[in-house]
């Protein structure tokens, strides 16, 4: 993993990776979503509502999927001092943060033609909201520590701690259960027909990969910022 | 209720989300990188 400490090392593979995650998400995504919306079937119950599914689940795994890199990058930054794990860390929490709003905002929509409502508050509602708080708290406080300097130990104990959430996100339609069905799709198998279900994959994959390129691109704006105020203190004292 | 409204509706916001990162994280990477390389060359 130090092997990438070294920024240009990382730089070297962010450049073209950036580029090909970007290509990989656009096409997967743009695939998956005309597929959730003219190819398969309405449900037979929920009818036309079923297709939000295929950008709802996407949008909830990325929302939890991006604490868990900032929880796994703030590991880095405590135990190794890994120097690019915070610039990782504080390039996911705005990315991350917009999923956790857009699993909000398409499920509220998915509600209202369902349940009659656009919020409850579920156990899985209320603890999805919690964590777009926690990425709002995390941003404001590795924002903030940024500027007095290059420590960042307080963001990363908040990343560490506030993975304590995910658990609660993910069992909140066992331990309580209100409004929100319980899961479709398990390690066993999933309980939606392979007709309607087909897109979810590539929705999946397509988000994912455009989540990775966009953290990739703030994580370069980081470094070039980085660089350029260095080489800008390095002048003045020269001069 | 049309059910189209709020398929498209919650389509609309995923796309111009995600779009509304990439067109806010894509410039300012070129911007950075553009102004690094700049002062680079000026050494």
């Amino acid at each position: 993993m130090h092997r990438f400490a070294n920024p240009a090392r990382f730089l070297k593979i962010a450049r073209p990776a950036t580029g090909w995650l970007l290509a990989l998400g656009l096409v997967l995504s743009l695939t998956g979503m005309a597929g959730a919306l003219f190819l398969i079937p309405p449900d037979y119950l929920q009818g036309e509502t079923a297709r939000i599914l295929h950008i709802h689940v996407p949008a909830a795994w990325l929302g939890m999927g991006g604490w868990t890199g900032i929880a796994v990058s703030s590991i880095a930054t405590i135990v190794w001092r890994h120097p690019l794990a915070g610039v990782a860390a504080r390039a996911i929490a705005p990315v991350g943060a917009t999923f956790a709003f857009l699993c909000l905002v398409t499920g509220s929509i998915w509600g209202r033609p369902t349940w009659g409502t656009w919020w409850e508050w579920d156990g899985r509602l209320t603890s999805m909201l919690v964590l777009l708080f926690l990425y709002l708290g995390y941003m404001a406080l590795a924002a903030a520590e940024k500027e007095r300097g290059p420590d960042g130990r307080a963001a990363a104990i908040f990343g560490i701690v506030g993975i304590v959430n995910l658990p609660i996100i993910h069992f909140s339609v066992q331990w309580w259960r209100t409004l929100h069905q319980g899961e479709s799709i398990g390690v066993a198998g999933s309980s939606i027909a392979p007709s309607m279900l087909w897109p979810l994959p590539l929705t999946t994959l397509g988000f994912s990969a455009l989540f990775g390129a966009i953290v990739l691109m703030r994580m370069r704006t980081e470094l070039a910022e980085t660089k350029v105020e260095m080489r800008l203190r390095r002048m003045a004292t020269a001069a | 209720m049309n059910q189209w409204a709020f398929v498209l509706a919650a389509f609309g916001v995923m796309a111009g989300g995600t779009g509304g990162l990439l067109a806010w994280s894509w410039p300012a990477m070129r911007s950075a990188e553009a102004k690094a390389e700049a002062l680079g060359k000026r050494r």
